[in-house]
């Protein structure tokens, strides 16, 4: 393994000085049961016949009783816990709004050259959600999504992570992709679905996958990726391999039943995931407030057994560093990890979506602009000297110029042929399969003319 | 008296002191003909009056058990060993997960409980807790589990405590595991095997009594397969976990404690294929899982009181169907009846019965007579219960009608 023993340490330094007092330190007396490698370790049973029913005391004289689950101190005044902790869970940040790092802040360090592709790839993902939006307005794809607002999570997460590491996106996040090495070509081919397409044509846009990136095909419906990232990272943990597995997902996708089961069953087997909940406040129109009660995603990671954190979302520097810790952690002591990313979605939900109907323009508008993610890091990197204004625009007019090449390019390009409706539904071509094939080419065959004459057979 | 339906419902748990019978299933291949077959006698004996064909006892990798080359194979070969179908099952799960280290097990007390049928009894202990993985209670979510291990390299199989409860699973089932390969464009494969109990048992209720390959066989890109005999469940399980595709395996509460000698060489059988149980000239009789016990029990009846001669064929791959088999079958006595446990509406039944209408219209005498349970929720009552599922009586009222 590539990461050595020191990182737990590192991993425990960081973590311990995160616990404040808004923490709730669970007090066992005995510890939780040991998920084994190898073995029946298990135990089993916990209080047993015939023992003492009187009380037991534990360290500090206080009273204990054994139960399943281990022994409970108990006491005689009935005590609710509140629905709340009263404070909500502290955020961690590095950067201020000025791009300037805050005072006693820690973070890890990034190089320039790392510093640098993180801002060329964050801008590449503004312009390319406003070209590729902008595309279908003009009805030249059907469909699009954009993560405006959320660059600097796409980006810095993904910088942190390393290449093995797999990843199961909701669809919020292409950065990631990008990051790794996804071409703008690739991105357009896939939007216009033609037959450069990795998915053949098969899915609606900005469903993107590449098995060569680890990036595992967007499926659209809400948080089914979640467990699906917990059976990866069980067969990472088997194989014993340096890499973790990651899912994001929306402030909405906490409510499906899946996002549960999915952090009970990572912290039951104990498997190598890193949970990143993108809070952005809306899910298509309905806030936060109406989505759930309590403070965020990041509270329940305790309930399950799973260590979390809250960053801003905007901030790319802590957006790097929480996930490159959250990394080491989850691989060296095996546990899944949840970070909650406090963002705002600045665009609309998808081009299906009009969001100044139920949301203020103003409040769209200042977070478009006074808490861009984008420029926000941009001044910290024309700080350090890395980057100028010259620079800025020239890229970013190459930017715009190689996407409106590579839309033309795959708009042009041919369509999938016919045959591949009926490929990749099983491993081979069954014979009922074969059959509708043949009856679908007769009827080409037959009323020529009501088949679109450009795309091949 | 006891009779192969009550030798055949003997449940895990219940000590009843039941006869058991032992059963052979005949010879697979469609296109050769057996001069001999086998009658069940109800003291568990087979009838000596025919002419009995041994069993093909070869190493069969992969099985096309379709081998013509029949003649000579019994000569000194081994006898084979005895065990029960929940047995056999984990034998081939065994096996596989000896001979793949991808393979693991996921579901709810697989692990050191062995099961609710003890399927997987004894894995845990041997291949170790992260191989045979006992799951909280939340199905969608293992079986997602499941397919996220799939796409980064292991052969997960996903027990369903009952079938039933696999309808949680649904969303996984339907928009992940069959679709994924698809809408990656192939860059994504998910090799996994879901299996369980479901059908009706003895008084399990409604919620337990589940036919779930109606509500599963319209889902685009998962095989469907259903176990009957020892022989065939270890077959069976071994070529689903061998599969690229995702496989629903479906196992029957009633038959778990089915005793066979199978054969003691490696075999997998072919997920496509139909057996052939009993070769035959008037009718075409095609079943499957339970309903081939009842079906056989009628046979009796229609062979030796009524001189009928049907051809019985256990379809056992629900989807797709072996259109090969069924079809020579129905070239060749030009009459079918069909006998499942599905509900009328939407079951397997109604498919297959659409299926043959397409391809074999020319070749039948006589509609296609399909014989499933009533569209109601399974009861609790014995009585009752006993009347949703197809009996022997009115298969062989079914086959009289049909021939007359």
């Amino acid at each position: 393994m590539a990461l050595i023993c020191h990182a737990r340490s590192t991993a425990a330094r960081h973590f311990m000085r995160g616990l404040s007092a808004s923490t709730v330190i669970g007090r066992w007396n005995s510890p939780p049961i040991p998920f084994s490698s190898g073995g029946s370790e298990r135990r089993f049973g916990s209080a047993r016949a015939g023992e003492s029913v009187s009380p037991q005391y534990d360290d500090c004289r206080n009273q204990v009783l054994d139960f399943p689950g281990g022994k409970v101190m108990f006491i005689p005044e009935m005590r609710f816990l509140s629905e709340s902790t009263g404070e909500r869970i502290s955020c961690y940040r590095v950067l201020d709004h000025n791009g300037q790092t805050i005072s006693g802040s820690s973070f890890k360090e990034v190089t320039r050259e790392v510093a640098v592709k993180m801002y060329r790839d964050m801008v590449t993902l503004q312009v390319m959600d406003t070209i590729f939006y902008e595309a279908q307005r003009q009805g030249r794809i059907s469909f699009y999504l954009t993560s405006t607002g959320e660059e600097a999570i796409n980006i810095a997460s993904a910088a942190a992570l390393s290449n093995e590491d797999v990843v199961f996106p909701q669809y919020r996040e292409p950065g990631v992709l990008l990051w790794r090495g996804f071409t703008l070509q690739e991105f357009a081919n896939q939007c216009f679905g033609n037959k450069s397409d990795y998915g053949k044509g098969r899915q609606m846009p900005i469903h993107y996958g590449s098995s060569k990136y680890n990036y595992f095909t967007v499926s659209s419906p809400i948080s089914t990726q979640l467990p699906q990232a917990v059976g990866a990272a069980y067969s990472l943990k088997m194989d014993r391999k340096d890499a973790c597995a990651v899912t994001y997902f929306g402030d909405g996708g906490t409510s499906e039943g899946d996002f549960h089961a999915a952090l009970n069953f990572a912290a039951v087997t104990e498997s190598p995931v890193i949970f990143f909940c993108r809070n952005n406040g809306w899910a298509i129109s309905t806030p936060t407030e109406e989505q759930f009660r309590s403070d965020g995603a990041v509270i329940r990671g305790q309930a399950y057994g799973i260590r979390s954190i809250r960053v801003d979302g905007n901030d790319a520097l802590a957006v790097y560093s929480a996930v490159h810790l959250a990394r080491e952690m989850a691989i060296c002591e095996t546990r899944p990890i949840l970070i909650e990313a406090l963002t705002y979605r600045v665009g609309h939900h998808s081009t299906s979506d009009d969001s100044t109907k139920y949301r203020p323009a103003e409040e769209i508008e200042h977070w478009r602009s006074a808490r861009d993610p984008v420029s926000r890091y941009r001044k910290w990197i024309e700080r350090n000297g890395w980057w100028c204004d010259d620079v800025e625009s020239e890229f970013r007019s190459s930017v715009r110029k190689e996407l409106l090449q590579a839309i033309q390019v795959a708009e042009r390009a041919q369509k999938p042929p016919l045959k591949e409706l009926f490929t990749d539904v099983y491993d081979v071509v069954p014979s009922n399969l074969r059959e509708q094939e043949q009856v679908l080419y007769q009827n080409v065959e037959k009323y020529p003319g009501d088949y679109p004459s450009d795309v091949p057979i | 008296m006891a009779t192969v339906l009550q030798a055949a419902t003997l449940l895990m748990g219940w000590q009843t002191d039941i006869k058991r019978f032992r059963l052979r299933s005949a010879l697979r291949s469609a296109p050769v003909r057996h001069k001999g077959f086998f009658v069940v006698r109800t003291d568990g004996r087979l009838s000596a009056t025919y002419v009995v064909m041994p069993r093909m006892s070869k190493l069969i990798p992969n099985a096309i058990a379709v081998k013509a080359d029949s003649t000579g194979s019994s000569a000194g070969s081994k006898p084979g060993h005895e065990l029960l179908l929940f047995e056999a099952l984990r034998e081939g799960l065994e096996e596989e997960m000896e001979r793949d280290p991808r393979v693991c097990v996921m579901g709810e007390d697989v692990g050191h409980y062995g099961g609710s049928y003890k399927v997987t009894k004894g894995l845990a202990s041997k291949f170790g807790d992260l191989r045979v993985v006992d799951t909280p209670i939340a199905e969608n979510s293992f079986t997602g589990m499941g397919v996220g291990a799939a796409m980064a390299g292991l052969r997960p199989v996903i027990e369903g405590m009952n079938m039933g409860f696999l309808l949680l699973a649904f969303n996984q089932i339907s928009n992940n595991c069959g679709m994924l390969h698809y809408t990656s464009g192939g860059q994504f494969t998910i090799p996994v095997v879901i299996r369980g109990p479901g059908g009706v048992g003895r008084q399990l209720g409604a919620e337990h009594s589940q036919r779930l390959e109606s509500y599963f066989q319209s889902i685009p890109g998962l095989q469907m397969v259903a176990c009957s005999t020892p022989y065939n469940a270890k077959g069976l399980m071994k070529g689903a976990i061998r599969s690229e595709n995702p496989v629903v395996l479906f196992e029957h509460v009633l038959l778990y404690n089915l005793k066979e000698r199978i054969p003691d060489e490696d075999y997998v059988l072919c997920l496509e294929e139909a057996e052939m149980v009993r070769p035959g000239e008037h009718v075409t009789i095609l079943t499957y899982s339970r309903m081939r016990y009842h079906v056989m029990q009628a046979a009796k009846t229609l062979i030796n009181k009524m001189g009928y001669d049907p051809e019985v064929i256990d379809i056992r791959s629900l989807k797709p169907f072996d259109l090969y088999t069924i079809g020579n079958s129905i070239k060749k006595t030009h009459r079918v009846l069909i006998v499942e446990e599905c509900m009328r509406t939407g079951g397997i039944g109604a498919s297959l019965r659409s299926a043959i209408i397409d391809n074999f219209w020319d070749y039948l005498d006589a509609p296609i007579m399909c014989l499933s349970s009533q569209d109601v929720p399974t009861p609790y009552a014995g009585t009752l219960e006993e009347w949703t599922v197809v009996q022997p009586a009115q298969i062989v009222a079914a086959v009289e009608q049909l021939c007359n």
